[in-house]
């Protein structure tokens, strides 16, 4: 059948088609569609008076409701910030003693410090704040720069070998890398701590070697900042090497690493990126989870 | 009309040129406009282009297709704002060619990550993420830390960015593989040309911990310690401006 001519039973015309025989028939658009497109086209007709649409050269239409979506956000935010502000207000003028007497804070502290604390912390002190390798466990009661609330902010506020000029500053030199110390030297050293430190019991043969002189070594090498006891200082970030705290491992071949090639992580500063209430619920919130203690002194 | 839409239907090449037409009204109506209007990038005077080793990384954030899981444009939503960081401007794109938004998020957006956690987190990260992030299910890319990164061809990627309009000085072209090398090797002699040339805020470091090795693992720290970072427009923006015209508005 050709273009133009009618199906003889419906008669309408077809589109001129033929499939073994099978004809298809030329209908018109069914008007739900028609009206389809005319209602959508209103809408946008309207859409286009009330919002920001055309562009015109360097500028552009801005709309009737004067609708701006920056705007929008930081209204979004403020009004948030000032439902918040009931108690962001509050831990702002208390001091860490005084929040942590105050239970409705602190239900808030602990709600608000975990989302923190997992959007910003948990990459390397672990969701749980029990640490990585050279990532320290904020779980427990070694701290490397002091654990008492007012501390860990500060550390939160200028971070530790940071990039902000009032950083925490700390660096374990490379004694074996840049020559200080021959290799019995550091294995003498390493045989000092593993046989003093708490907690070590898988002691091997090579550790009963040199402890002597390694603790006449550990005198002039490493008490300097771990101090004569080996108790470590908080003042210079010195940990505590007595303990069974380990930031990389107590094994042998960590220990050994440590003392030749050096040490010093870095924690980001925090000032530029967390306000002043956010840090002091995360100082708060993390020295809860290191033993209950906020508020007290190490 | 039918009859005029008859005809046209029944000509194969008019009817892909038809098509062709119709299709580009949507580009050319809503998207070519914006290079002309003057608010779409704004104006800032800090920004600073990739240094050679940056933009060895991006290359290689490319080659591993990291944007298929991870955006950079943090919306003009308040929960991207209070998660995440200042929302993403134009200009913070500006030297990305191609820009790297993305539109899906299987891991966070990290337009904002440049800063955020250590040099040492990134390496832990990319070599074994489940080390660090147990729930984590990013593919491991342990290999970049022993990829030596390839820096001949840098003079070549900073020319083509150059054509594009991305403003590198000859002393950079000629510079790329030197500076590369420098970037990750703070105490070498080449070091102070980085930053002579791209600023004294450039991260001068030994990205994957060892300085006398250039890596794509260095490459790619040094990529992600800057993203969000080349200009303080969008931090500017919320403090300042952006609040004022807030207020307008009301």
């Amino acid at each position: 059948m050709a273009i133009g001519e009618r199906d003889p039973i419906t008669g309408r015309h077809t589109t001129g088609h033929e499939w073994n025989g099978i004809e298809e028939l030329d209908n018109r658009v069914p008007r739900a569609v028609i009206f389809f497109l005319i209602v959508t086209t209103l809408f946008s007709i309207v859409y286009w008076v009330l919002m920001p649409a055309w562009p015109l050269g360097v500028t552009y239409t801005k709309g009737l409701l004067g609708i701006d979506q920056r705007a929008t956000v930081e209204k979004a935010v403020q009004e948030a910030a000032a439902r918040r502000a009931a108690w962001t207000d509050e831990i702002a003028r208390l001091d860490f003693a005084e929040i942590t007497k105050r239970p409705e804070l602190m239900r808030i502290v602990r709600e608000s410090g975990s989302t923190l604390f997992g959007d910003n912390c948990a990459a390397c002190h672990g969701t749980d704040a029990k640490g990585n390798p050279g990532f320290p466990s904020l779980a427990d009661d070694a701290w490397l720069w002091g654990g008492d609330p007012e501390t860990v902010a500060e550390t939160l506020r200028i971070g530790i070998n940071s990039t902000h000029p009032e950083t925490r500053f700390a660096q374990m030199p490379a004694f074996g890398r840049d020559g200080i110390l021959d290799r019995t030297a550091i294995s003498s050293i390493v045989s000092f701590i593993r046989n003093n430190a708490q907690g070590i019991d898988d002691l091997g043969p090579l550790d009963s070697k040199g402890v002597k002189e390694g603790a006449q070594l550990f005198a002039e090498n490493c008490a300097a900042c771990h101090g004569e006891d080996g108790r470590g200082d908080p003042a210079m970030g010195a940990p505590d090497l007595m303990d069974d705290s380990w930031l990389i491992g107590s094994d042998r071949a960590s220990l050994i690493g440590t003392v030749s090639q050096g040490r010093q992580g870095h924690m980001p500063h925090w000032e530029d990126r967390l306000t002043e209430t956010d840090r002091k619920i995360l100082a708060i919130y993390v020295t809860e989870i290191a033993g209950g203690r906020a508020g007290a002194a190490r | 009309m039918p009859e005029a839409h008859r005809k046209l239907e029944r000509s194969t090449i008019g009817f892909v040129l038809a098509i062709v037409v119709v299709a580009s009204i949507g580009g050319l109506v809503e998207i070519a406009p914006l290079f002309t209007i003057d608010e779409t990038v704004e104006e800032v005077e800090d920004m600073r282009v990739y240094t050679p080793l940056e933009l060895a990384g991006r290359n290689i954030y490319i080659r591993e297709g990291c944007y298929a899981c991870h955006s950079q444009m943090i919306r003009t939503l308040r929960d991207e704002v209070e998660r995440y960081g200042p929302y993403s401007l134009a200009v913070e794109s500006q030297y990305d060619h191609p820009m790297l938004w993305g539109s899906k998020r299987t891991g966070p957006d990290l337009a904002r990550v440049g800063g955020k956690y250590s040099d040492e987190w990134h390496v832990a990260h990319l070599v074994d993420p489940r080390a660090v992030v147990p729930e984590s299910k990013m593919p491991a890319y342990a290999w970049l830390q022993r990829n030596t990164l390839k820096t001949d061809d840098l003079p070549d990627h900073l020319m083509a960015m150059l054509r594009v309009g991305v403003p590198y000085r000859d002393a950079m072209i000629e510079n790329a593989a030197r500076d590369a090398f420098a970037q990750a090797y703070p105490d070498s002699d080449m070091a102070e040309g980085v930053a002579e040339r791209y600023g004294e805020d450039t991260n001068i470091r030994a990205f994957d911990g060892d300085p006398g090795r250039l890596t794509e693992m260095d490459a790619l720290v040094a990529y992600l310690q800057i993203v969000g970072q080349l200009t303080d427009a969008a931090h500017e923006k919320r403090t300042g401006e952006q609040v004022v015209r807030a207020e307008e508005t009301e």
